[in-house]
Protein backbone atom coordinates (compact mmCIF):
# COMPACT_ATOMS: atom_id res chain seq x y z
CA UNK A 1 0.00 0.00 0.00
CA UNK A 2 2.53 2.39 1.01
CA UNK A 3 4.73 1.47 -2.32
CA UNK A 4 1.48 1.53 -4.45
CA UNK A 5 0.50 5.41 -2.61
CA UNK A 6 4.65 6.48 -3.73
CA UNK A 7 4.13 4.89 -7.05
CA UNK A 8 1.01 7.00 -7.98
CA UNK A 9 1.99 9.92 -6.26
CA UNK A 10 5.11 10.10 -8.80
CA UNK A 11 2.98 9.66 -11.47
CA UNK A 12 0.54 12.19 -10.61
CA UNK A 13 3.55 14.64 -9.20
CA UNK A 14 4.41 14.62 -13.09
CA UNK A 15 1.62 15.68 -13.91
CA UNK A 16 1.14 18.17 -11.11
CA UNK A 17 5.12 19.66 -12.42
CA UNK A 18 3.49 20.39 -15.84
CA UNK A 19 0.90 22.29 -14.01
CA UNK A 20 3.16 24.64 -12.11
CA UNK A 21 5.43 24.97 -14.79
CA UNK A 22 4.23 27.59 -17.06
CA UNK A 23 3.02 29.73 -14.03
CA UNK A 24 6.66 29.80 -12.14
CA UNK A 25 8.17 30.38 -15.39
CA UNK A 26 6.03 33.56 -16.06
CA UNK A 27 6.90 34.38 -12.43
CA UNK A 28 10.95 33.90 -13.16
CA UNK A 29 10.83 35.84 -16.28
CA UNK A 30 8.58 38.85 -15.73
CA UNK A 31 8.21 38.61 -11.56
CA UNK A 32 4.31 38.63 -11.86
CA UNK A 33 1.86 35.71 -11.02
CA UNK A 34 -0.73 34.96 -13.65
CA UNK A 35 -3.75 33.89 -11.77
CA UNK A 36 -5.83 32.90 -14.56
CA UNK A 37 -3.19 30.27 -15.26
CA UNK A 38 -5.82 27.44 -13.76
CA UNK A 39 -8.35 29.08 -16.28
CA UNK A 40 -5.81 28.80 -19.63
CA UNK A 41 -5.70 24.91 -17.95
CA UNK A 42 -9.51 24.75 -17.94
CA UNK A 43 -9.41 26.11 -21.63
CA UNK A 44 -6.88 23.81 -22.83
CA UNK A 45 -9.15 20.91 -21.20
CA UNK A 46 -12.18 22.42 -22.66
CA UNK A 47 -10.13 22.07 -26.34
CA UNK A 48 -9.61 18.74 -26.04
CA UNK A 49 -13.22 17.77 -24.97
CA UNK A 50 -14.68 20.08 -27.88
CA UNK A 51 -12.21 18.24 -30.55
CA UNK A 52 -13.03 15.06 -28.92
CA UNK A 53 -16.58 15.57 -29.38
CA UNK A 54 -16.99 17.19 -32.79
CA UNK A 55 -14.27 15.84 -34.46
CA UNK A 56 -13.48 12.87 -32.97
CA UNK A 57 -9.95 13.93 -32.61
CA UNK A 58 -7.62 11.40 -29.97
CA UNK A 59 -6.10 13.40 -27.40
CA UNK A 60 -2.68 12.93 -28.62
CA UNK A 61 -3.15 14.60 -31.86
CA UNK A 62 -5.58 17.61 -30.02
CA UNK A 63 -2.36 18.56 -27.82
CA UNK A 64 -0.26 19.32 -30.41
CA UNK A 65 -2.85 21.31 -32.16
CA UNK A 66 -3.42 23.09 -27.97
CA UNK A 67 0.12 23.84 -28.03
CA UNK A 68 0.30 25.57 -31.50
CA UNK A 69 -2.70 27.70 -30.60
CA UNK A 70 -1.81 28.56 -27.25
CA UNK A 71 1.48 29.72 -28.07
CA UNK A 72 0.34 32.17 -30.34
CA UNK A 73 -2.36 33.64 -28.18
CA UNK A 74 0.06 33.88 -25.55
CA UNK A 75 1.69 36.51 -28.06
CA UNK A 76 -1.09 38.97 -28.28
CA UNK A 77 -1.95 38.92 -24.59
CA UNK A 78 1.81 39.28 -23.03
CA UNK A 79 1.68 43.13 -25.81
CA UNK A 80 -1.39 43.99 -24.75
CA UNK A 81 -1.21 43.51 -20.93
CA UNK A 82 2.09 42.77 -19.76
CA UNK A 83 4.48 45.86 -20.37
CA UNK A 84 2.09 48.10 -19.34
CA UNK A 85 1.59 46.50 -16.13
CA UNK A 86 5.86 46.24 -15.28
CA UNK A 87 5.85 49.78 -15.76
CA UNK A 88 3.19 50.37 -12.44
CA UNK A 89 4.92 51.17 -9.14
CA UNK A 90 4.11 47.66 -7.75
CA UNK A 91 3.48 45.09 -10.85
CA UNK A 92 3.89 42.02 -8.85
CA UNK A 93 0.94 42.79 -6.60
CA UNK A 94 -1.02 44.32 -9.47
CA UNK A 95 -0.96 41.35 -11.82
CA UNK A 96 -2.43 39.38 -9.34
CA UNK A 97 -5.71 41.77 -9.89
CA UNK A 98 -5.36 42.51 -13.12
CA UNK A 99 -5.17 38.22 -13.89
CA UNK A 100 -7.56 37.65 -11.20
CA UNK A 101 -9.83 39.42 -13.86
CA UNK A 102 -8.82 38.36 -17.27
CA UNK A 103 -9.44 34.85 -15.08
CA UNK A 104 -13.09 36.18 -14.45
CA UNK A 105 -13.93 37.17 -17.94
CA UNK A 106 -12.50 34.00 -19.32
CA UNK A 107 -14.88 32.07 -16.80
CA UNK A 108 -17.61 34.27 -17.61
CA UNK A 109 -17.28 33.33 -21.28
CA UNK A 110 -17.07 29.89 -20.85
CA UNK A 111 -20.01 29.53 -18.60
CA UNK A 112 -21.85 31.85 -21.05
CA UNK A 113 -21.25 29.80 -24.40
CA UNK A 114 -20.97 26.26 -22.65
CA UNK A 115 -22.72 26.32 -19.23
CA UNK A 116 -21.98 25.27 -16.18
CA UNK A 117 -21.69 21.57 -16.55
CA UNK A 118 -18.68 19.12 -15.57
CA UNK A 119 -16.93 17.47 -18.68
CA UNK A 120 -15.18 14.85 -19.48
CA UNK A 121 -13.36 12.48 -21.93
CA UNK A 122 -13.61 8.66 -21.59
CA UNK A 123 -10.21 6.90 -20.05
CA UNK A 124 -10.16 4.41 -22.96
CA UNK A 125 -8.95 7.14 -25.34
CA UNK A 126 -5.68 6.49 -23.81
CA UNK A 127 -5.44 3.27 -23.75
CA UNK A 128 -7.33 0.46 -21.96
CA UNK A 129 -6.66 -1.45 -18.65
CA UNK A 130 -4.25 -1.06 -15.82
CA UNK A 131 -0.15 -1.04 -16.08
CA UNK A 132 1.56 -2.49 -13.60
CA UNK A 133 4.24 -1.14 -12.19
CA UNK A 134 6.59 -2.14 -9.30
CA UNK A 135 3.68 -4.32 -8.26
CA UNK A 136 0.76 -1.21 -8.09
CA UNK A 137 -1.94 -1.40 -11.24
CA UNK A 138 -2.67 1.91 -12.70
CA UNK A 139 -4.68 3.01 -15.07
CA UNK A 140 -2.98 3.59 -18.20
CA UNK A 141 -4.79 6.81 -18.91
CA UNK A 142 -2.70 8.39 -15.91
CA UNK A 143 0.53 7.02 -17.35
CA UNK A 144 0.06 8.22 -20.44
CA UNK A 145 -0.48 11.26 -19.08
CA UNK A 146 2.37 11.15 -17.04
CA UNK A 147 4.32 10.24 -19.74
CA UNK A 148 3.03 13.51 -21.89
CA UNK A 149 3.51 15.71 -19.06
CA UNK A 150 7.52 14.21 -18.65
CA UNK A 151 7.82 15.24 -22.42
CA UNK A 152 6.76 18.31 -22.01
CA UNK A 153 9.31 18.94 -18.92
CA UNK A 154 11.82 17.97 -20.95
CA UNK A 155 10.80 20.06 -23.70
CA UNK A 156 11.23 23.22 -21.77
CA UNK A 157 14.59 21.89 -20.31
CA UNK A 158 15.66 21.75 -23.79
CA UNK A 159 13.96 25.10 -24.98
CA UNK A 160 15.76 26.69 -21.83
CA UNK A 161 19.12 25.33 -21.30
CA UNK A 162 19.48 24.05 -25.01
CA UNK A 163 18.53 27.02 -27.48
CA UNK A 164 19.98 30.55 -27.58
CA UNK A 165 16.37 32.11 -27.01
CA UNK A 166 16.78 30.18 -23.55
CA UNK A 167 19.98 31.85 -23.07
CA UNK A 168 18.49 35.11 -23.33
CA UNK A 169 15.36 33.63 -21.46
CA UNK A 170 17.42 33.06 -18.70
CA UNK A 171 19.25 36.12 -18.84
CA UNK A 172 15.96 38.29 -18.74
CA UNK A 173 15.15 35.95 -15.29
CA UNK A 174 18.96 36.96 -13.95
CA UNK A 175 18.10 40.62 -14.24
CA UNK A 176 15.52 42.60 -16.50
CA UNK A 177 17.68 45.61 -16.53
CA UNK A 178 21.08 43.95 -17.23
CA UNK A 179 19.26 42.21 -19.87
CA UNK A 180 18.07 45.05 -21.50
CA UNK A 181 21.08 46.88 -21.47
CA UNK A 182 23.10 44.09 -23.27
CA UNK A 183 20.45 44.64 -26.18
CA UNK A 184 18.58 41.93 -25.65
CA UNK A 185 14.68 41.95 -26.99
CA UNK A 186 13.26 41.77 -23.49
CA UNK A 187 9.31 42.18 -24.89
CA UNK A 188 10.06 39.17 -26.79
CA UNK A 189 11.93 37.05 -25.13
CA UNK A 190 9.44 37.53 -22.41
CA UNK A 191 6.37 37.05 -24.68
CA UNK A 192 7.71 34.16 -25.82
CA UNK A 193 7.73 32.89 -22.51
CA UNK A 194 4.35 33.68 -21.83
CA UNK A 195 3.11 31.96 -24.73
CA UNK A 196 5.07 28.68 -24.19
CA UNK A 197 3.39 29.34 -20.57
CA UNK A 198 -0.03 29.53 -22.15
CA UNK A 199 0.84 26.23 -23.98
CA UNK A 200 2.42 24.30 -20.92
CA UNK A 201 -1.47 24.70 -19.16
CA UNK A 202 -2.72 23.83 -22.52
CA UNK A 203 -1.05 20.83 -22.29
CA UNK A 204 -2.06 19.98 -18.67
CA UNK A 205 -5.71 21.00 -19.77
CA UNK A 206 -6.37 18.55 -22.49
CA UNK A 207 -4.84 15.77 -19.79
CA UNK A 208 -6.89 17.19 -17.05
CA UNK A 209 -10.08 15.12 -17.93
CA UNK A 210 -7.72 11.88 -17.56
CA UNK A 211 -6.15 12.70 -13.90
CA UNK A 212 -8.33 15.05 -12.07
CA UNK A 213 -11.08 13.44 -13.45
CA UNK A 214 -13.45 16.32 -15.28
CA UNK A 215 -13.43 19.87 -16.58
CA UNK A 216 -15.70 22.61 -15.03
CA UNK A 217 -15.47 26.47 -15.66
CA UNK A 218 -15.12 27.11 -11.98
CA UNK A 219 -11.86 25.14 -11.82
CA UNK A 220 -9.45 27.88 -12.34
CA UNK A 221 -9.32 29.06 -8.54
CA UNK A 222 -8.42 25.86 -6.86
CA UNK A 223 -6.27 24.63 -9.96
CA UNK A 224 -4.14 27.83 -8.93
CA UNK A 225 -3.25 27.21 -5.38
CA UNK A 226 -2.21 23.78 -6.25
CA UNK A 227 0.32 25.12 -8.66
CA UNK A 228 1.29 27.49 -6.17
CA UNK A 229 1.90 25.08 -3.83
CA UNK A 230 3.81 23.32 -6.27
CA UNK A 231 6.08 25.80 -7.04
CA UNK A 232 6.48 27.73 -4.49
CA UNK A 233 7.49 23.65 -2.95
CA UNK A 234 10.27 23.69 -5.40
CA UNK A 235 11.10 27.10 -5.33
CA UNK A 236 9.66 30.52 -7.46
CA UNK A 237 11.26 31.35 -10.63
CA UNK A 238 13.32 28.36 -10.84
CA UNK A 239 11.77 26.05 -13.37
CA UNK A 240 13.69 23.09 -12.76
CA UNK A 241 12.37 22.62 -8.87
CA UNK A 242 9.44 23.17 -10.07
CA UNK A 243 9.89 19.60 -10.79
CA UNK A 244 10.82 18.48 -7.25
CA UNK A 245 7.69 20.41 -6.12
CA UNK A 246 5.61 18.76 -8.23
CA UNK A 247 6.85 15.28 -7.17
CA UNK A 248 6.51 16.29 -3.31
CA UNK A 249 3.36 17.42 -3.97
CA UNK A 250 1.90 14.63 -5.45
CA UNK A 251 3.63 11.95 -3.42
CA UNK A 252 2.23 13.69 -0.61
CA UNK A 253 -1.40 13.94 -1.81
CA UNK A 254 -1.40 10.05 -2.28
CA UNK A 255 -0.10 9.35 1.14
CA UNK A 256 -3.10 11.54 2.29
CA UNK A 257 -5.29 10.05 0.73
CA UNK A 258 -3.84 6.36 1.00
CA UNK A 259 -4.01 7.03 5.35
CA UNK A 260 -6.21 9.84 5.89
CA UNK A 261 -8.62 10.35 2.52
CA UNK A 262 -10.97 13.11 4.21
CA UNK A 263 -8.32 15.81 5.24
CA UNK A 264 -6.40 15.50 1.72
CA UNK A 265 -7.64 18.82 0.49
CA UNK A 266 -6.18 20.70 3.25
CA UNK A 267 -2.59 19.71 1.88
CA UNK A 268 -1.47 22.13 -0.95
CA UNK A 269 -3.08 24.84 1.43
CA UNK A 270 -0.80 23.34 4.66
CA UNK A 271 2.01 22.73 2.51
CA UNK A 272 2.03 26.19 1.11
CA UNK A 273 1.52 27.82 4.05
CA UNK A 274 4.75 25.56 6.01
CA UNK A 275 7.01 25.99 3.30
CA UNK A 276 6.50 29.83 3.05
CA UNK A 277 6.93 30.31 6.39
CA UNK A 278 10.02 28.29 7.14
CA UNK A 279 11.29 27.82 3.60
CA UNK A 280 10.46 30.65 2.03
CA UNK A 281 13.07 30.52 -0.94
CA UNK A 282 11.40 27.46 -1.68
CA UNK A 283 13.82 23.76 -1.50
CA UNK A 284 16.06 24.61 -3.79
CA UNK A 285 16.24 28.15 -3.59
CA UNK A 286 19.83 29.70 -2.77
CA UNK A 287 19.68 31.31 0.92
CA UNK A 288 18.04 34.94 -0.08
CA UNK A 289 15.04 35.73 0.94
CA UNK A 290 13.02 38.45 -1.34
CA UNK A 291 10.29 37.96 1.91
CA UNK B 1 -7.57 72.78 4.93
CA UNK B 2 -6.72 73.00 8.12
CA UNK B 3 -7.09 69.93 10.34
CA UNK B 4 -9.56 69.66 12.83
CA UNK B 5 -11.63 70.95 9.43
CA UNK B 6 -10.34 67.41 7.77
CA UNK B 7 -11.64 65.46 10.82
CA UNK B 8 -14.68 67.61 10.33
CA UNK B 9 -15.59 66.45 6.83
CA UNK B 10 -14.34 62.41 7.39
CA UNK B 11 -16.31 62.38 10.35
CA UNK B 12 -19.36 64.18 8.61
CA UNK B 13 -19.08 61.41 5.68
CA UNK B 14 -19.29 58.60 7.90
CA UNK B 15 -21.78 59.91 9.59
CA UNK B 16 -23.89 60.60 6.65
CA UNK B 17 -23.23 57.17 5.33
CA UNK B 18 -24.23 55.24 8.70
CA UNK B 19 -27.57 57.55 8.67
CA UNK B 20 -28.60 57.10 5.25
CA UNK B 21 -27.88 53.25 5.56
CA UNK B 22 -29.93 53.45 8.97
CA UNK B 23 -32.88 55.38 6.93
CA UNK B 24 -32.88 53.35 3.89
CA UNK B 25 -34.68 50.55 5.79
CA UNK B 26 -37.34 51.71 6.92
CA UNK B 27 -37.62 53.60 3.17
CA UNK B 28 -36.71 50.36 1.38
CA UNK B 29 -38.40 47.11 1.47
CA UNK B 30 -35.42 44.78 0.33
CA UNK B 31 -33.41 44.78 3.48
CA UNK B 32 -31.30 41.52 2.62
CA UNK B 33 -29.49 43.82 -0.35
CA UNK B 34 -29.36 46.62 2.39
CA UNK B 35 -27.56 44.25 4.62
CA UNK B 36 -25.35 43.14 1.87
CA UNK B 37 -24.81 46.83 1.70
CA UNK B 38 -23.52 47.83 5.26
CA UNK B 39 -21.71 44.20 4.93
CA UNK B 40 -19.71 45.27 1.57
CA UNK B 41 -18.95 48.95 3.46
CA UNK B 42 -17.72 47.49 6.02
CA UNK B 43 -15.33 44.70 4.55
CA UNK B 44 -14.46 47.32 2.00
CA UNK B 45 -12.76 49.79 4.73
CA UNK B 46 -11.60 46.61 6.89
CA UNK B 47 -9.35 45.65 3.90
CA UNK B 48 -8.95 49.20 3.75
CA UNK B 49 -7.09 49.26 7.39
CA UNK B 50 -4.53 46.33 6.29
CA UNK B 51 -4.40 47.29 2.58
CA UNK B 52 -4.76 50.85 2.85
CA UNK B 53 -2.29 51.50 5.95
CA UNK B 54 0.11 49.16 5.83
CA UNK B 55 0.23 47.17 1.85
CA UNK B 56 -0.77 43.61 2.69
CA UNK B 57 -3.26 42.67 0.59
CA UNK B 58 -4.92 39.25 2.16
CA UNK B 59 -6.38 37.69 -0.90
CA UNK B 60 -8.09 35.16 1.64
CA UNK B 61 -9.40 38.07 3.81
CA UNK B 62 -12.54 35.87 3.35
CA UNK B 63 -11.36 33.38 6.59
CA UNK B 64 -11.81 36.04 9.06
CA UNK B 65 -15.33 36.52 7.77
CA UNK B 66 -16.04 32.57 8.07
CA UNK B 67 -14.21 32.82 10.93
CA UNK B 68 -16.41 34.84 12.57
CA UNK B 69 -19.74 33.40 11.20
CA UNK B 70 -18.69 30.03 12.52
CA UNK B 71 -17.66 31.64 15.91
CA UNK B 72 -20.95 33.19 16.30
CA UNK B 73 -22.96 30.04 15.05
CA UNK B 74 -20.75 27.15 17.31
CA UNK B 75 -21.59 29.73 20.80
CA UNK B 76 -25.07 29.86 19.55
CA UNK B 77 -25.49 26.29 18.95
CA UNK B 78 -24.10 24.14 21.38
CA UNK B 79 -24.03 26.41 24.19
CA UNK B 80 -27.21 28.69 23.55
CA UNK B 81 -26.04 31.93 24.47
CA UNK B 82 -27.61 35.27 23.23
CA UNK B 83 -27.02 36.50 19.88
CA UNK B 84 -24.69 39.60 21.76
CA UNK B 85 -22.73 36.38 23.28
CA UNK B 86 -22.29 34.77 19.85
CA UNK B 87 -21.09 37.88 18.55
CA UNK B 88 -18.23 38.48 21.03
CA UNK B 89 -16.82 34.49 19.76
CA UNK B 90 -17.18 35.68 16.60
CA UNK B 91 -14.95 38.83 17.16
CA UNK B 92 -12.78 36.54 19.26
CA UNK B 93 -12.75 33.24 16.49
CA UNK B 94 -11.68 36.00 14.23
CA UNK B 95 -8.96 37.67 16.09
CA UNK B 96 -7.59 33.84 17.39
CA UNK B 97 -7.43 33.17 13.96
CA UNK B 98 -5.29 36.78 13.20
CA UNK B 99 -2.92 35.49 16.07
CA UNK B 100 -2.44 32.34 14.25
CA UNK B 101 -1.46 33.58 11.25
CA UNK B 102 0.65 36.62 12.49
CA UNK B 103 3.52 35.04 11.24
CA UNK B 104 2.26 35.54 7.24
CA UNK B 105 3.19 39.40 7.63
CA UNK B 106 6.67 38.03 7.72
CA UNK B 107 5.77 37.49 4.03
CA UNK B 108 5.32 40.46 1.04
CA UNK B 109 3.70 41.05 -1.91
CA UNK B 110 2.32 38.14 -3.60
CA UNK B 111 3.73 35.74 -0.93
CA UNK B 112 1.23 37.15 1.49
CA UNK B 113 -1.97 37.23 -0.52
CA UNK B 114 -1.20 33.35 -1.80
CA UNK B 115 -0.06 32.59 1.69
CA UNK B 116 -3.56 34.17 3.31
CA UNK B 117 -5.55 32.64 0.64
CA UNK B 118 -4.25 28.92 1.17
CA UNK B 119 -4.84 29.94 5.19
CA UNK B 120 -8.39 30.82 4.20
CA UNK B 121 -9.18 27.89 1.96
CA UNK B 122 -7.39 25.58 4.90
CA UNK B 123 -9.37 27.14 7.74
CA UNK B 124 -12.26 26.14 5.47
CA UNK B 125 -11.21 22.71 4.71
CA UNK B 126 -11.64 22.13 8.32
CA UNK B 127 -14.99 23.14 8.77
CA UNK B 128 -16.42 21.76 6.11
CA UNK B 129 -15.00 18.68 6.83
CA UNK B 130 -17.14 15.44 7.14
CA UNK B 131 -15.35 14.16 9.85
CA UNK B 132 -16.19 17.07 12.33
CA UNK B 133 -20.28 16.61 11.41
CA UNK B 134 -21.10 16.30 14.87
CA UNK B 135 -19.67 20.25 15.39
CA UNK B 136 -19.28 22.18 12.76
CA UNK B 137 -22.64 20.25 11.12
CA UNK B 138 -19.68 19.89 8.10
CA UNK B 139 -20.75 20.67 4.74
CA UNK B 140 -24.32 20.69 5.28
CA UNK B 141 -24.41 23.65 6.76
CA UNK B 142 -25.77 25.26 10.17
CA UNK B 143 -29.12 26.64 11.13
CA UNK B 144 -29.65 29.12 13.81
CA UNK B 145 -33.43 29.66 14.08
CA UNK B 146 -33.41 30.06 17.77
CA UNK B 147 -31.76 33.62 17.50
CA UNK B 148 -33.30 34.88 14.23
CA UNK B 149 -33.40 38.42 14.78
CA UNK B 150 -33.55 40.40 11.38
CA UNK B 151 -34.41 43.50 12.97
CA UNK B 152 -32.05 43.93 15.93
CA UNK B 153 -28.96 42.28 13.66
CA UNK B 154 -29.22 45.01 11.22
CA UNK B 155 -28.51 47.73 13.57
CA UNK B 156 -26.05 45.49 15.14
CA UNK B 157 -24.21 45.78 11.54
CA UNK B 158 -25.32 49.20 11.34
CA UNK B 159 -23.34 49.79 14.74
CA UNK B 160 -19.80 47.72 13.23
CA UNK B 161 -20.02 49.92 10.10
CA UNK B 162 -19.79 53.25 12.31
CA UNK B 163 -17.56 51.63 14.62
CA UNK B 164 -15.18 50.62 11.33
CA UNK B 165 -15.96 53.79 9.75
CA UNK B 166 -14.89 55.80 12.61
CA UNK B 167 -12.03 53.57 13.25
CA UNK B 168 -11.05 54.70 9.58
CA UNK B 169 -11.48 58.54 10.37
CA UNK B 170 -8.67 58.15 13.29
CA UNK B 171 -6.63 56.33 11.41
CA UNK B 172 -6.22 59.13 8.91
CA UNK B 173 -6.23 61.93 10.96
CA UNK B 174 -3.77 60.36 14.24
CA UNK B 175 -0.20 59.71 14.95
CA UNK B 176 -0.92 56.05 15.11
CA UNK B 177 -2.49 56.23 11.25
CA UNK B 178 0.66 58.23 9.83
CA UNK B 179 2.86 55.98 11.45
CA UNK B 180 1.14 53.18 9.79
CA UNK B 181 1.55 54.99 6.30
CA UNK B 182 5.00 55.41 6.89
CA UNK B 183 5.74 52.15 7.22
CA UNK B 184 3.96 51.34 4.38
CA UNK B 185 5.87 53.46 2.32
CA UNK B 186 9.55 52.86 3.69
CA UNK B 187 9.52 50.73 6.53
CA UNK B 188 13.44 51.14 7.00
CA UNK B 189 12.99 55.11 7.02
CA UNK B 190 10.30 54.65 9.48
CA UNK B 191 11.92 52.35 11.75
CA UNK B 192 14.91 54.53 12.12
CA UNK B 193 12.77 57.43 12.88
CA UNK B 194 11.37 55.58 15.55
CA UNK B 195 8.27 53.67 14.63
CA UNK B 196 7.82 50.41 16.11
CA UNK B 197 7.14 48.80 12.88
CA UNK B 198 5.96 44.82 14.16
CA UNK B 199 3.74 46.21 16.03
CA UNK B 200 1.99 49.14 13.79
CA UNK B 201 1.89 46.03 11.43
CA UNK B 202 0.54 43.71 13.82
CA UNK B 203 -2.38 46.11 15.67
CA UNK B 204 -3.25 47.13 11.99
CA UNK B 205 -3.80 43.16 11.17
CA UNK B 206 -5.98 42.22 13.84
CA UNK B 207 -7.91 45.43 13.82
CA UNK B 208 -8.98 44.10 10.45
CA UNK B 209 -9.28 40.83 11.03
CA UNK B 210 -11.59 41.65 13.56
CA UNK B 211 -13.99 43.58 11.74
CA UNK B 212 -14.29 40.72 9.31
CA UNK B 213 -15.19 38.19 11.87
CA UNK B 214 -17.47 40.75 13.63
CA UNK B 215 -19.08 40.96 9.97
CA UNK B 216 -19.01 37.35 9.67
CA UNK B 217 -20.86 36.93 13.06
CA UNK B 218 -23.51 39.38 12.23
CA UNK B 219 -23.94 37.72 8.01
CA UNK B 220 -24.99 34.48 10.29
CA UNK B 221 -27.19 36.09 12.86
CA UNK B 222 -29.04 38.15 10.14
CA UNK B 223 -29.48 34.83 7.49
CA UNK B 224 -29.21 32.05 10.08
CA UNK B 225 -28.73 29.08 7.39
CA UNK B 226 -26.00 28.90 5.81
CA UNK B 227 -22.92 26.71 4.14
CA UNK B 228 -19.59 26.84 4.82
CA UNK B 229 -19.27 27.27 1.27
CA UNK B 230 -21.21 30.93 1.45
CA UNK B 231 -19.28 31.87 3.85
CA UNK B 232 -15.66 30.79 2.96
CA UNK B 233 -16.50 31.96 -0.30
CA UNK B 234 -13.71 33.56 -1.62
CA UNK B 235 -16.05 36.38 -3.92
CA UNK B 236 -16.04 37.94 -0.37
CA UNK B 237 -12.74 38.71 -0.51
CA UNK B 238 -12.44 39.58 -4.15
CA UNK B 239 -15.79 42.06 -4.22
CA UNK B 240 -14.30 44.17 -1.02
CA UNK B 241 -10.88 43.81 -2.78
CA UNK B 242 -12.24 45.20 -6.00
CA UNK B 243 -14.20 47.72 -4.38
CA UNK B 244 -11.60 48.85 -2.08
CA UNK B 245 -9.00 49.36 -5.13
CA UNK B 246 -11.84 50.75 -7.47
CA UNK B 247 -12.62 53.71 -5.42
CA UNK B 248 -8.80 54.07 -3.78
CA UNK B 249 -7.11 52.54 -0.82
CA UNK B 250 -6.51 55.05 2.45
CA UNK B 251 -9.12 57.04 1.63
CA UNK B 252 -12.32 57.23 3.76
CA UNK B 253 -14.70 57.87 0.60
CA UNK B 254 -12.77 55.81 -1.73
CA UNK B 255 -13.83 52.44 -1.05
CA UNK B 256 -17.27 53.90 -0.37
CA UNK B 257 -18.01 54.91 -3.60
CA UNK B 258 -16.37 52.12 -4.52
CA UNK B 259 -19.17 49.44 -2.81
CA UNK B 260 -22.20 52.16 -3.72
CA UNK B 261 -21.28 52.44 -7.48
CA UNK B 262 -19.99 48.27 -8.12
CA UNK B 263 -21.98 47.04 -6.12
CA UNK B 264 -24.92 48.87 -6.97
CA UNK B 265 -24.18 47.47 -10.83
CA UNK B 266 -24.10 44.36 -9.12
CA UNK B 267 -27.89 44.44 -7.92
CA UNK B 268 -28.96 46.16 -11.01
CA UNK B 269 -27.63 43.68 -13.85
CA UNK B 270 -25.60 40.84 -11.88
CA UNK B 271 -28.31 39.09 -10.11
CA UNK B 272 -30.57 38.31 -13.43
CA UNK B 273 -27.84 37.65 -15.48
CA UNK B 274 -24.59 36.74 -12.92
CA UNK B 275 -21.91 35.73 -15.90
CA UNK B 276 -22.85 38.73 -17.94
CA UNK B 277 -21.72 40.78 -14.86
CA UNK B 278 -18.88 38.93 -13.92
CA UNK B 279 -17.18 39.16 -17.40
CA UNK B 280 -17.97 43.22 -17.40
CA UNK B 281 -16.36 42.59 -13.72
CA UNK B 282 -13.62 41.10 -14.97
CA UNK B 283 -12.67 43.92 -17.71
CA UNK B 284 -13.09 46.42 -15.54
CA UNK B 285 -10.84 45.07 -13.56
CA UNK B 286 -8.49 45.03 -16.06
CA UNK B 287 -8.99 48.25 -17.42
CA UNK B 288 -8.48 49.72 -13.43
CA UNK B 289 -4.94 48.20 -13.10
CA UNK B 290 -3.80 49.14 -16.51
CA UNK B 291 -4.83 52.48 -16.46
CA UNK B 292 -6.03 53.66 -12.79
CA UNK B 293 -4.32 51.82 -10.79
CA UNK B 294 -5.08 54.14 -7.75
CA UNK B 295 -8.43 54.24 -7.93
CA UNK B 296 -11.17 56.72 -8.93
CA UNK B 297 -10.01 58.88 -6.29
CA UNK B 298 -6.65 59.12 -8.07
CA UNK B 299 -8.43 61.42 -10.73
CA UNK B 300 -8.45 64.02 -8.09
CA UNK B 301 -5.26 63.31 -6.17
CA UNK B 302 -3.52 63.26 -9.20
CA UNK B 303 -4.40 66.96 -9.20
CA UNK B 304 -3.39 67.50 -5.81
CA UNK B 305 -7.09 67.93 -4.62
CA UNK B 306 -7.56 66.44 -0.94
CA UNK B 307 -9.69 63.79 -0.98
CA UNK B 308 -11.66 62.65 2.50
Amino acid sequence: MLIGAIVAGVVFGLYYTLVGLGLNLVFGVMRIVNLAHGDFLMLGGISAWFLFTSFGLNPFVSVGLVVVVFLLVGLPIYYLVVPRLLRSRDSEMLSLILFFGISQMIEAVTTIGLGATERSLPPRLLGVGPMVILGTRLPKAWIFSAAASAIAVLLVYVYLYRTRLGTLTRAVMVSREEALATGIDVNFVSAVAFGVSLALAGVAGVFAPFILGSITPNMGVAINITAFAVIVVGTLGNPLGTLLGGIIYGVSLMLMQTYLSSWANLLPNLLLIAVLLIRPEGILGRKTRRA
Amino acid sequence: MHKPNRIILDAAIATAVVAVMGIARGVYSNELMLFNFIMFLTLAQGLNIIYGFTGYLPFGYVGFYGAGAYGFSLVVMHLHVPAMVGMVAAGVAALVLGVILLPLLRLSGAYFAIASMAAAQAVYEIVANLDLESVTKGPYGVSLSDVFAPATSYYVALAILAGTLFLVVWLRNSRFGMSLQAIRDDSVSAAMAGVSVVRGRTIAWLLSASIAGLVGGVFAWHISVFYPDTAFDLSVSIFSTVFLLFGGATTLSGPLLGVFILYGIYNVIGIAVPQYFQFTYGALIVLLVLFLPNGLVSLLTNRGIRVP
